[in-house]
Formats: C-alpha cells, sequence, structure tokens
C-alpha cells in the first residue's frame, strides 16, 4: 500500500529524515514511533503530498505524491497533529463541506456522515458549533471526517495527544474497528508506547530522522531483551529528553488560547 | 465549481455567526462618519464646497469594504496557521479554486458590510442624488472589495505572524484609506499629493461611488471601472501566486 524507499528530507543543513524504507501492507496497522522532533511528521507531511522529499522513492497505492497529487489524496484521509476544524461551523457542515471538497456525491455524503457519526457517538451533537466540543470530542470528528470520503489509507499524527486515557482507549477502539471492518490501512505516528503495542500489527522506531528498528511489538522486545515496549524503546532511542524550539506556530497557539478564554 | 460555491458559502456562515463583530465593526465608520462629519462639516460648508456628510459618506463606505476585505485575507493567517485551511490543502482540489472561494466569500461579506454603512450614513442625513445609480454604486463596491479582498489573501498568505498585522494596518491599510481623497477633495492639492492620491487604488473606488451616488467624480466613472479592474486583475494574480507557494 505504502513503499518508501531511501527517503530523505533536509532543511537547510539539517537531515530531518534521512534515508528511509519501509513497506506497509494492504490492510495493516502501521505505527511510527519516536521521541519529539525524530521525523514522524515530516515524514507523513511527505507521503500526503504536503513537502517536497530531498531524495528517494516513495509510492502510495502505487501512486506518486509528487507527481500525482490529486490520486494521492482522493485515496488518503489525513488526521493532522494539529486540530483542523472549523470552530465556527457546525460538525454536520464540517463533515458536509470536506465531503464536497472530496467530491463525494450527495446520497452517499449524507449516508457516510450518518455512518461516520454515529461511528464516533457524535451523531446526537451534529448540528453543535464544534468550537463547543471538548478535545476528545474534536478528535472523533476529525477522524470521522478523514473516514468520510472511504480513503484506503487513513493518516492519523498523533491523534491522542493531549486526551484523557477514556478518550485514548474510545478512539482507538473504533480506529481497530474500522481497520477491521472497512480494510483501511493506517499509518500512524505516536510518541505513546502502549498505544503502539496495543494498536499496531509492526512499529517502526524512528530517531533522528533514521529507522532504527522494525518490527512486530514482540519482535522489538525479543530484539532489545526487554520486558516492555517503553523499555525496548529506551534502550534503542537513548533516555535524553529532546527539546524542540518554538516556532511561530506555537507563539501564534498561545496567542489563540488567550483570545478564545 | 462546487469547491468555490462551498468555500464561499463558509464565509457567510461565519459571518452570520459572528453578530458581536458585525456590530463592532460598524463602530468606525461610524464614529468617522459623525466626528468628522458633523465636526468638519462648518469649515467645508464655508469653504464653499457644500455638505460635509454628502462628500464623505462614499468615502466612509469605500474604508469600510477596504478595512473588511484586507481582513477577510488577514484571516487566512489565521486558518492557516491553526487549522481549517490545511483541511482544504490536502483535499483533491486544484488550490487556485480554494482561493477563488474564500476570496469571493470575503469580497460578498465585505459588500454586505458596504452596504450596512451606506444604511448608517442614511440615518445620519445622507442623500442620494438618485437611487437609479445604486446599480452602479453596487458595481464600484464590488471592486473595491475584489480589489482588496486580492490583496488580502496576497498578504495573508505571505505574513508569518500576529505581529505582521500591525505593520500591514499601519503601513499600508491606513495610508491607502487617508490618501483615497475619501476625506478631502482632489483638487487643488500640492503636487505630490496629487502624485500619491493617484498612485492609491482606493481613490478610483472612491471617486467612482463619488460618481454613482452623487454625479460628481474627478476622473470620470469609466476610468474608475477601467482603473479598478486592473487592479484587480493584477492583485488576484499576485493573490493566487502567493497562495500556491503556501507551505504547511
Amino acid at each position: 500500500m505504502i513503499d518508501v524507499t531511501n527517503l530523505s528530507k533536509k532543511f537547510g543543513e539539517n537531515l530531518a529524515v534521512n534515508d528511509v524504507s519501509f513497506h506497509v501492507q494492504k490492510g495493516e496497522i502501521f505505527a511510527f514511533l519516536g521521541p519529539n522532533g525524530a521525523g514522524k511528521t515530516t515524514t507523513i507531511k511527505m507521503l500526503t503530498t504536503l513537502l517536497t522529499p530531498t531524495g528517494g522513492q516513495i509510492k502510495v497505492n502505487g501512486f506518486d505524491p509528487l507527481r500525482e497529487k490529486m490520486q494521492v489524496r482522493r485515496q488518503i484521509g489525513i488526521v493532522f497533529q494539529d486540530p483542523s476544524l472549523d470552530g465556527e461551523l457546525t460538525a454536520f457542515e464540517n463533515l458536509d463541506l470536506h465531503g464536497v471538497l472530496y467530491h463525494v456525491p450527495r446520497k452517499q455524503r449524507r449516508e457516510r456522515m450518518e455512518m461516520v457519526l454515529k461511528l464516533f457517538d457524535l451523531w446526537e451533537r451534529r448540528g453543535e458549533l464544534v468550537k463547543k466540543f471538548s478535545g476528545g470530542m474534536k478528535r472523533r470528528l476529525e477522524i470521522a471526517r478523514g473516514l468520510l470520503h472511504a480513503p484506503l489509507i487513513l493518516f492519523l499524527d498523533e491523534p491522542t495527544l493531549g486526551l484523557d486515557p477514556q478518550s485514548r482507549n474510545q478512539l482507538w477502539k473504533q480506529v481497530k474497528l474500522l481497520n477491521e471492518s472497512e480494510g483501511v490501512t493506517v499509518f500512524l505516528t505516536t510518541h505513546y508506547m502502549d498505544e503502539a503495542e496495543r494498536v499496531a500489527q509492526r512499529i517502526a522506531v524512528i530517531d533522528h530522522g533514521k529507522i532504527i528498528a522494525l518490527g512486530t511489538p514482540t519482535e522489538l522486545k525479543e530484539q532489545t531483551s526487554t520486558g516492555s515496549l517503553e523499555e525496548a524503546f529506551l534502550s534503542l532511542t537513548g533516555a535524553t529528553i529532546r527539546d524542540e524550539s518554538a516556532t511561530s506556530v506555537d507563539q501564534m497557539r498561545q496567542f489563540g488560547k488567550m483570545w478564545k478564554r | 465549481m462546487k469547491t468555490i460555491y462551498i468555500l464561499w458559502l463558509r464565509e457567510l456562515l461565519r459571518y452570520k455567526r459572528s453578530r458581536v463583530q458585525i456590530i463592532a465593526s460598524l463602530g468606525q465608520p461610524t464614529l468617522y462618519l459623525f466626528a468628522l462629519g458633523f465636526g468638519l462639516g462648518p469649515v467645508f460648508m464655508k469653504a464653499g464646497n457644500g455638505s460635509y456628510l454628502q462628500f464623505m459618506a462614499p468615502g466612509i463606505i469605500a474604508m469600510t469594504i477596504l478595512f473588511s476585505s484586507v481582513f477577510a485575507g488577514i484571516g487566512l493567517l489565521w486558518d492557516r496557521q491553526f487549522g481549517f485551511l490545511k483541511e482544504t490543502l490536502v483535499a483533491p482540489v486544484p488550490r487556485i479554486q480554494i482561493m477563488i472561494g474564500k476570496t469571493l466569500g470575503g469580497v460578498t461579506v465585505a459588500i454586505i458590510q458596504g452596504l450596512l454603512v451606506l444604511v448608517v450614513c442614511l440615518i445620519a442625513g445622507f442623500r442620494p442624488a438618485s437611487w437609479t445609480a445604486l446599480p452602479v454604486a453596487l458595481f464600484f463596491m464590488a471592486l473595491v472589495a475584489l480589489v482588496f479582498g486580492a490583496l488580502g489573501t496576497a498578504i495573508g498568505s505571505t505574513l508569518q505572524d500576529m505581529q505582521g498585522f500591525q505593520l500591514v494596518m499601519n503601513f499600508l491599510v491606513m495610508p491607502l484609506f487617508f490618501l483615497s481623497g475619501a476625506l478631502f477633495p482632489l483638487t487643488n492639492l500640492p503636487k505630490f499629493m496629487t502624485f500619491i492620491t493617484r498612485l492609491d487604488p482606493l481613490t478610483y473606488g472612491v471617486d467612482g461611488l463619488r460618481a454613482a451616488f452623487l454625479g460628481l467624480s474627478h476622473f470620470g466613472a469609466i476610468t474608475d471601472a477601467v482603473a479598478l479592474a486592473a487592479v484587480a486583475l493584477l492583485f488576484l494574480m499576485l493573490g493566487s501566486y502567493s497562495f500556491s507557494k503556501i507551505q504547511i
């Protein structure tokens, strides 16, 4: 479903993704596990046509994200790390807009909207403005939206960031359910070990832009001869703390919080 | 077509839901109209130029459209930094359609704001020479909105943070307004002022609106329309170029 060979991305002098190769099978749940700034989001951006790689090859269901942007986009659903809903619109309107952007015919759109809203327990709240939703509800709505156009691949970039355990639990249950019922391939990134272990069939541990281990959770534990994936992860990536420098986006987000109380 | 329509509709829905903002944004033009219209009215009258309120009302309408359409473009910065723009930019639709839909939405909102201020002007005592000119006035309002809506899109696509917003306000939007002849007649100005006012696209918008509402104009309605259309085209190209360069 996804084929990546020798993928690299350079920002100035900084190699964000360094010669990465992997393969994701159809119907698989594949996790990118790594500390902050490891290159997870950069990789997702390249897979989803948002960034141009410096080197290497990508095939998403046989299409090249660089040259066949529209074909790739039609087949994928994306849930970003940052929220990308319109708070001034209702849940229903957000989904409807998405359906139009993805060329889902009206009748089918209505059916899919009802289906995904019910699946993510948002059907009752469909007429409310999204800005009144809790963090967990917003996340669920974003995933529901990402699935509205029945994509073949769903990209989830740290979808559970900032959620409470209940919401996380429910969210993964629903993603697993969809993976089984619709056969949608899931590519996710996270830095929560327990989640990767619970949901993903295979995990790639990435650090400093390189894949340092790849396999099933059991294989990773055996490889590092550790008892838990957390230990395996720390033994692979070391225990130093990664600090990301704040960007203008972070400042904007601060500013936005002030504005919205 | 459907993409353009749904993004246009989104802008209108958002406008409709921001009642507080609608009222707040009417505050400034109303203040200008009352403070300057009645404050400078007697002096203007003594100078033999007739009613100042009559003279400046089209300028205030043009100002409202200028502010509203540039702000719509700056809203793009907000959309871009957290959030919603990403959703549209990864969808399988050409970027130019997204840009057109958003810009037209901002343009429509600006025209509605302009019409609301026209009502405020009428309440304050503004009387157009003839009502048949209303379609012509609408035409000029739309042109002004298009010019500055496209400019706003260009700015919103390039700005990186909210600090840039102050810069745009003080060094672009306010000068555009004050140097447009919205508040003073274009006759008998010092040479450099004549030169500067002629470079300001809003000058032609204000002049066109005056031609429509009052039947008096400095350049003539046709010249105004041609100048505005040319600038609109230029800014639209600039806007779609910078929009196509947005990286997320």
